[in-house]
């Protein structure tokens, strides 16, 4: 259990330290110089050399490298170049509505999936399957920034129902919601169908059902049980989507979330907002997965045990 | 009847793309009487904020898409299926590394890395390119490892090392046959992601700059005239859920198709 258990952390953090070193990199991405870029031709030669000095391009790479890394530790992200903010400032402000949107729209996926996937299951080969299964289709199919503006165009400007964007008006979080939600409902309710399939195979399904209980009975209390961790499974994995798809759909509903933070940053050439950006949301995704593995092999002595 | 129409669309795309340009002639004329009409027998899809033609605009955005979503799966379809191939062959050290780089790259989430590559590289068509590729191969390599592990005990490579022919040999004649149907299908699913990501990164400001056309550019330019003319977000909108729709229905039938041996060894 223990040796599972580190052998488990140690691998999330060798991961850890490699996106880490990925996102440092980044900035050396800049074609040019960075403190160009970020400041214009026209800029002061001591502005620029103090902005080298304070974004420590003047040191050499390896101990650039060493000073990121011993920030890191002290959860020092770095300071806007514009605000002079520190990175990990700017960011908590920003976290709450994102994750008040991931939430969101994991609740209206679920929503959506699991009737979807259980009706596709259950009437398999009929036209209810072949239906749920082309709305999960065109749910996958459809890019998240074309699917807000028509929310938008529908609910809020012609019916008026909803605000068009923001976070401060009442149900604002709705369309956002729907809008990131849909194609994470559209690939759980496949994973909910396929899942299910598997199980109402199964001889204990089999038994369940010539004891005479009921069909639903049959589907909900003994077959979705064991049809759940997949499903939950996959709700893991899919977060990275989601929170990628995330940045999108903040910009398009001008959500105040941390995809916005990105955004902004990135058209004010603000490298170190961007680079805290991404290095927040990158680690939120392996350390929820990490999570999800340790409950796993908590949970389940099989995975335990296939790791050896 | 819906498969032939998917076929039908994705034809479409691919002509539009690679021969499309002579109708195309008029994309970027500005006619200022023009502006935010609806479609009429003048322009068949109605004009833009500027006055340019919404269909000509459309043809010029399935260029850039088509040109996007194949150099990407090209680059990253070839450079992912080796290392995979490699890593899972050799093992050892090098199989460590190349799982490392693995592990790294999947914790970025989604298009996240693709938008921040793209947004301190710079915008234009080959950054696109190059954003969207270093985060695109992950899928490849872990598919082709994972093949290869499963596949490299068998007779036949055994035959092969026996025979003395060399690693390249065996990797690319032996091995790569036995595990191209799934990267196929990876690469299929793997051409509507790309396409989506790359008029994504359009949408918001990173890929192809005006005056170029490219669908997620039109959406984010209609999305501010939207109740006057709903035409400039609706006609790219749904060109991308056709072409994207398309792709990924024949993702999953090649799927179907080329996982047969796959099912009748579970069933058996």
């Amino acid at each position: 259990m223990i040796d599972y258990l580190l052998t488990r952390l140690f691998s999330a953090l060798l991961v850890v330290v490699g996106v880490a070193l990925v996102v440092f990199l980044l900035i050396h991405l800049v074609p040019g110089d960075p403190v160009d870029v970020m400041l214009g031709e026209s800029a002061r030669p001591a502005d620029r050399e103090a902005l080298r000095t304070a974004l420590g391009l003047d040191q050499a790479l390896g101990r650039q490298l060493l000073d990121y890394f011993s920030g890191l530790a002290r959860l020092d992200l770095g300071s806007s170049i514009y605000s002079r903010q520190p990175v990990s400032e700017l960011l908590a402000a920003r976290i709450p509505a994102t994750l008040q949107l991931a939430l969101a729209a994991t609740v209206c996926a679920l929503l959506i999936a699991i009737p979807l996937g259980l009706l596709a299951a259950v009437r398999r080969g009929e036209a209810w399957d072949w239906g749920a299964m082309s709305f999960s289709l065109v749910g996958l199919s459809i890019p998240n920034f074309w699917l807000g503006p028509v929310l938008v165009l529908v609910f809020s400007l012609w019916l008026g129902w909803t605000p068009v964007s923001g976070r401060e008006a009442s149900g604002s979080i709705i369309l956002p919601a729907i809008t990131l939600g849909t194609g994470f409902a559209a690939i759980l309710a496949r994973m909910v169908r396929s899942s299910l399939l598997e199980v109402l195979g199964e001889d204990y399904v089999r038994t369940a059902r010539a004891k005479g209980l009921d069909e639903p009975r049959v589907v909900w209390r003994h077959a979705m049980r064991n049809a759940w961790l997949p499903v939950v499974t996959l709700l893991g994995l899919q977060l990275g989507a989601l929170l990628g798809g995330a940045v999108v759909t903040e910009i398009v509903f001008d959500w105040p979330g941390v995809g916005s933070l990105l955004i902004e940053a990135i058209q004010k050439r603000d490298y170190p907002v961007v680079q805290g950006c991404v290095l927040f949301v990158s680690l939120v995704y392996v350390l929820v997965n990490t999570l999800t593995d340790l409950a796993y092999g908590v949970l389940d002595p099989r995975i335990r045990q296939g790791l050896d | 009847m819906l498969r032939g129409l998917s076929m039908f669309i994705l034809l479409l795309w691919a002509l539009a793309a690679l021969f499309g340009g002579g109708f195309a002639a008029g994309a970027n004329t500005i006619d200022l009487q023009r502006i935010l009409a609806p479609p009429s027998e003048l322009g068949l899809l109605g004009f833009d904020d500027l006055g340019r033609p919404l269909l000509e605009r459309l043809i010029v955005g399935a260029q850039t898409s088509f040109l996007v979503a194949f150099g990407v799966v090209a680059v990253t379809s070839v450079i992912g299926s080796l290392l995979g191939l490699i890593a899972g062959y050799r093992g050892g050290w090098i199989d460590l590394l190349i799982v490392r780089l693995i592990e790294v790259f999947l914790a970025f989430p989604g298009i996240l890395l693709a938008i921040a590559l793209a947004g301190i590289m710079g915008p234009g068509l080959d950054n696109l390119i190059i954003a969207l590729s270093v985060v695109g191969w992950v899928g490849y390599a872990r598919l082709a490892r994972a093949q290869t592990l499963a596949l490299k005990q068998r007779d036949h490579v055994s035959a092969a090392i026996a025979l003395g022919s060399g690693h390249w040999r065996i990797l690319l004649r032996h091995l790569l046959p036995l595990i191209a149907a799934p990267l196929i299908v990876e690469a299929t699913f793997g051409v509507a992601g790309a396409v989506i990501a790359e008029a994504g990164l359009s949408f918001l400001g990173l890929g192809i700059q005006p005056p170029a056309a490219s669908w997620g550019s039109m959406i984010r330019d209609g999305a501010s005239y939207m109740l006057m003319a709903p035409h400039m977000v609706l006609a790219p909108g749904c060109t991308i859920l056709l072409v994207v729709f398309s792709l990924n229905l024949l993702g999953d039938r090649l799927r179907d198709r080329l996982d047969i041996r796959l099912t009748a060894r579970k069933r058996s």
